[in-house]
């Protein structure tokens, strides 16, 4: 399925990351010793299904994608990726869920609201996944409620307020 | 929209510019302004397209910018005026309605793209009084909307006026006139201007009829009809579209802007928690 991401046709590589998608933790090894290819378009199904199966293996590369990729269209299902990760109890999660809030707020500040607004979909997961940051997330969602220049980001931060702090 | 243009007509910079000084960073309003008078005809191109992207709020770029509607030494072999096309343009994006009254000047010139780039950006200042100006292009409905032969474009911009009535004439004097204008280019050939006008009928009547005919249009084979019907009923704000707009066969970015549209329109008047707006904020989510 992988090998079917490189082939330029979008309908072909829908059907894969919806298979790489339900197959779950076992495509995260495959996907990501496959990224390393040329092949830009195959790169970002990757990233996609990397994204939708939130494994935490996949974090490192996720905030890579979020912050950098070109495409907006990745970067957006990379950020919504990283809110959605799936943690494992273990002594490395605060850290890395502290990067990943990093990173999301870095994110909240980009010039594409699009990405913003993926962003805050991105921070209220993690907020309704790490209880210890629902302060933190929810202090930002107020600053870009009251700062944003977009009224559509500023509904989805009140809306991530609502749902983080009822 | 993007057949009309060949690529020198749409309004960028060139792909691989190599000229020094037409980098964006080095750019500065005032060395723009005075590109604009530059004996390299292409250097006034572009600083005309760079004013429109950077110099919001500055009134001496939108001064040099309505001198520049008046330019006559960048001509194309048809007899087209290159930079008043792009001042044209640049002017909507400004938002300063000084240039109201050079653009409906404009909309009498003989080159089809500067009329086009006339109604476009005079749909986009928002002001009422072009509206009698821009009714007179639709005159002869249909049967004179057709294509110019050897041209790849209608004798006059249809879209760009439907447009532009819908968002300037709802409201307006001529608000029942730009109705009558409108409405029997809901059966031309073309469906992009049959798509114009449900969108402008919309605007004007607010009736469900014409939002649910783009609606329909989501179904179109033609996936660029399907995009255009989504950018349309993201410009209206058409509520009961949400479901379709979500489901529509498109990538993700283009629902995920008609979405966001419908909302903006919706928080006009209602709260970010309104159950609609949470509504559409869930259906964003699913796209991003």
């Amino acid at each position: 399925m992988i090998q079917v991401l490189g082939y330029n046709n979008p309908a072909a590589a829908a059907v894969a990351v919806r298979g790489l998608i339900q197959l779950g933790e076992a495509s995260v090894l495959p996907l990501l010793q496959s990224l390393d290819e040329y092949n830009y378009g195959a790169r970002a199904y990757a990233i996609r299904a990397l994204a939708a199966i939130a494994d935490p293996r996949a974090l490192e590369v996720l905030v890579a994608a979020a912050e950098t990729d070109f495409a907006p269209s990745v970067r957006r299902a990379a950020t919504k990726g990283l809110g959605q990760i799936r943690w494992q109890a273990n002594a490395a999660v605060v850290s890395a869920q502290q990067r990943v809030l990093h990173s999301l707020v870095t994110i909240a500040h980009d010039a594409d609201w699009s990405l913003r607004y993926a962003a805050i979909a991105g921070l209220q997961a993690l907020g309704t996944a790490a209880a210890d940051l629902v302060p933190a997330i929810v202090e930002q969602c107020r600053l870009i409620q009251a700062s944003d220049g977009d009224v559509v980001v500023q509904a989805r931060a009140t809306l991530a307020v609502i749902t983080l702090s009822p | 929209m993007v057949e009309h243009y060949q690529s020198s007509d749409a309004g960028l910079p060139p792909a691989d510019p190599t000229t020094e000084g037409t980098d964006e960073q080095s750019l500065t309003v005032e060395a723009a302004i005075a590109q604009l008078t530059h004996p390299d005809l292409s250097l006034r191109y572009y600083a005309a397209w760079w004013l429109g992207k950077f110099a919001a709020g500055n009134p001496a770029a939108v001064e040099a910018l309505m001198a520049a509607l008046a330019d006559e030494s960048d001509r194309t072999e048809l007899g087209g005026y290159p930079l008043r096309r792009n001042a044209a343009r640049a002017l909507g994006k400004l938002g300063d309605r000084r240039a109201v009254l050079p653009l409906v000047q404009c909309l009498e010139s003989d080159d089809f793209y500067v009329r086009e780039a006339a109604a476009q950006s005079l749909g986009m200042l928002g002001d009422p009084s072009s509206v009698p100006a821009l009714l007179p292009l639709l005159a002869g409905g249909v049967a004179a909307a057709q294509r110019v032969p050897g041209r790849p474009h209608l004798a006059q911009p249809c879209e760009a006026v439907l447009e532009a009535l819908g968002n300037l004439a709802p409201g307006s004097p001529q608000q029942a006139a730009a109705i009558a204008f409108v409405e029997p280019f809901l059966t031309h050939s073309l469906p992009r201007v049959q798509y114009a006008a449900a969108r402008a009928m919309y605007q004007l009547t607010q009736s469900s009829l014409y939002g649910d005919r783009l609606v329909q249009a989501l179904q179109s084979e033609d996936i660029n009809l399907r995009r255009a019907a989504l950018s349309d009923l993201g410009a209206v704000g058409y509520l009961p579209a949400a479901a379709a707009i979500a489901q529509a066969a498109t990538e993700n970015s283009f629902k995920l802007f008609s979405l966001k549209g419908l909302l903006r329109h919706h928080l006009h008047d209602h709260d970010a928690h309104s159950k609609d707006a949470i509504h559409l904020m869930s259906l964003m989510d699913q796209l991003l």
